[in-house]
């Protein structure tokens, strides 16, 4: 998130100014080596920041130089392969298509209904501190702490129905979807991971987009006889659309790189098949059905096989994963590119 | 409860049971992290410390004092027919010492840059440039992480490391190394460190720095001697934030790290981490009733407390030794 151009800085341009140095110093050597001092710093400061630059163009070339060759389009259209000038990413195309669906499907009404409950409703009681404080320290466990507990809690189910690989029980919802209890390695395990993993970073940016409103919005609609939740429905949330979306995006981009979890709860690293066999985005509408199926199916994403690629020993993946890399990127600069468009889109009507 | 608002609240609610029920179901909502948090205790206990089933956990086969002295990490199955050579070794500093090295090479990378980018965007570059350097930082902090195991195995070891160590100093490295998954790791969370800093130093008053000027301070003086000193605990969160996040980093430091399970402080040694020791037996076919998949929860658990105890440490600087300005 870009913040907005904040006023400048402090420029004492006439202590900087090679004539005002000559005019004060003059035959003073301190104050000369002062003001070198502060260039030299300067100086360092610069190329601090621009070496950040600077790795994000050596890591974007060395991608390219070694994707170049093995990147057309036959890598997005086939499934992975032992050989690597056959290996393609379709099935983790798909795999995390499926998988972020049903992550942004769980997580976003729950994380922003969260956030609603606790910037406009929750009195300051010990449940509440309890809650944010819980959250900031959500945010900070590290991801891969997420796939243990999908793995036993989602996964695993405690081992109240027996092992996973059995797959003796299951739930069927009516007669199309079959839920298999415990849930094993299905996509449906992995999304419930994945929303976790997400939830706190959703929360806190919808929080703040929620208190960035302007509380005579709230009284006025309050005034004008509006109950709390038509308030909130018609003008806050609305007006925290902006901010609250971007969140998500940026939520939802941390979702689709982000691979310990799906590992943990053991995800397939070499998938041949999309889950239901869809494989293409015709047979979305062609076969219907297969559609609730999907979420039951087991799956790979796009990071679990770039990793799968990039530890096989010798340089003949190297280029495949290089190619797996740019996909990803290229999926995640859409995500990003959507996410300005949105802010930029909904910030033109608000304006007070 | 809430005197400052007016009971208008209080009694549409009671008397609009459709309000009342989006009240209930939002309280749900947040209720969602408490249970997540109370999930990951539970699930990483129940494995690691104590099992109420039938099954045993981690600790009550292997003693929390083994686990924390001993500096050998070697997760076979124990029995009392194999012999004393074979049996099995479950002390944490091995897998300790890698996450550390990491974690510390990381700092030693991101800690200057972060903090000179921070400084720089905040004293000297004009707004034009700062939204240049903005979206560039955001973008090295979106890239996934996987990403950057690439760039270690493929760039930073090949292209930098070895030909350097090589023609200055004489040693011959591996692929796989530990100063290539931290340098990773640093340039993942320098983003991290420099926005989270720039915001500490953009908040000190400009009165202070004008303060600074008007006594005679080159921008150097201001910077090091007035905005930095006045900043220093947001910075010191900052960097504690980024060290626990270079902790619970994953798949760079398991693509790049290797897999030795080694207790050493050499940089250019192969070692593997916590995270990726977890990651190495996951993909293993071990039951779920093994010791080595009994292991990776205390692994997890002991990542958990250690990544949760500087958080938490980072949030109390941030209260305790808040600058409030008028």
């Amino acid at each position: 998130m870009s913040t907005p151009p904040l006023s400048v800085t402090p420029q004492p341009s006439d202590v900087q100014s090679l004539k005002s140095v000559n005019f004060i110093s003059g035959s003073d050597s301190t104050i000369r080596r002062r003001l070198f001092l502060s260039r030299v710093f300067a100086w360092c400061c610069r190329i601090a920041t621009y070496s950040a630059l600077a790795a994000l163009v050596a890591l974007l070339a060395s991608i390219i130089v070694n994707c170049l060759g093995r990147l057309n389009l036959s890598f997005i259209t086939s499934v992975n392969s032992v050989d690597p000038a056959e290996a393609g990413i379709l099935a983790g195309l798909w795999g995390s298509f499926w998988l972020i669906s049903l992550t942004t499907l769980m997580s976003v009404p729950l994380g922003i209904g969260s956030a609603v409950y606790l910037e406009e409703y929750a009195k300051d009681t010990w449940l509440t501190r309890v809650i944010k404080v819980n959250l900031s320290n959500l945010a900070g466990v590290p991801s891969i702490v997420y796939g243990m507990l999908g793995l036993t809690v989602f996964v695993r189910m405690f081992d109240l129905f027996g092992s996973s690989a059995a797959k003796s029980k299951a739930i069927n919802l009516l007669g199309i979807v079959k839920i298999p209890l415990p849930l094993g390695d299905i996509i449906l395990a992995g999304a419930l991971t994945m929303t976790l993993v997400i939830l706190p970073i959703i929360i806190i940016a919808s929080q703040e987009a929620l208190r960035a409103v302007p509380s005579s919005i709230r009284t006025a609609s309050l005034a004008l006889g509006a109950t709390r939740w038509q308030t909130i429905r018609h003008q806050v949330l609305p007006a925290a659309m902006p901010g609250i979306s971007t969140g998500v995006i940026l939520a939802v981009s941390r979702a689709i790189g982000d691979t310990a979890p799906l590992i943990m709860i053991g995800a397939l690293t070499v998938a041949r098949f999309c889950p239901a066999g869809i494989d293409s985005p015709v047979k979305l509408l062609t076969e219907p059905q297969r559609i609730l199926q999907a979420p039951m199916d087991q799956f790979t994403a796009m990071p679990i096989e770039i990793f799968h690629w990039a530890k096989q020993p010798g340089d003949d993946f190297s280029p495949v994963a290089a190619s797996g890399i740019v996909v990803l990127l290229l999926v995640l600069s859409v995500f990003n590119g959507f996410a300005v468009w949105i802010r930029y889109r909904t910030s033109r009507g608000l304006k007070w | 409860m809430s005197t400052a608002r007016p009971s208008m609240f209080q009694r549409s609610r009671s008397a609009n049971p459709k309000e009342q029920l989006i009240h209930v179901l939002l309280l749900c909502c947040a209720l969602v992290s408490i249970l997540t948090t109370l999930g990951i205790v539970v699930v990483l206990l129940r494995s690691a410390v104590y099992n109420p089933g039938p099954k045993t956990a981690f600790f009550e086969e292997v003693s929390l004092g083994e686990f924390l002295t001993d500096t050998r990490w070697k997760p076979v199955e124990r029995s009392q027919l194999s012999p004393e050579a074979d049996q099995g070794h479950f002390g944490i500093w091995p897998l300790l010492s890698g996450t550390l090295m990491v974690a510390v090479i990381a700092s030693l990378v991101s800690v200057p840059t972060g903090l000179g980018a921070a400084i720089y965007m905040s004293e000297y570059a004009g707004p034009r440039e700062r939204s240049f350097l903005k979206p560039v930082l955001e973008i090295l902090a979106g890239i996934p992480t996987v990403v950057y195991g690439f760039f270690a195995l493929h760039f930073i070891t090949p292209m930098i490391l070895q030909p350097v160590l090589k023609h200055v100093f004489g040693i011959e490295i591996g692929l796989f190394n530990v100063a290539s998954a931290g340098i990773v790791v640093g340039i993942m969370v320098t983003p991290m460190i420099a926005s989270l800093s720039e915001d500490v130093l953009r908040s000190v008053p400009r009165s202070l720095r004008e303060a600074g000027y008007a006594l005679g301070s080159t921008r150097f003086d201001v910077s090091m001697r007035v905005v930095v000193p006045a900043a220093l605990s947001g910075i010191l969160a900052a960097f504690l934030l980024a060290f626990s996040r270079a902790i619970g980093e994953t798949m760079a430091v398991t693509i790049a790290g290797g897999h030795k399970v080694l207790f050493s402080v050499n940089p250019f040694e192969e070692m593997r981490t916590m995270t990726g020791y977890m990651v190495h037996q996951s993909f293993g076919d071990n039951s779920a009733d093994s010791i080595q998949n009994k292991s990776i929860y205390a692994i997890g658990l002991a990542l958990f407390v250690i990544t949760l105890s500087i958080n938490i440490a980072s949030q109390w600087i941030l209260r305790k030794f808040r600058e409030v300005y008028q």
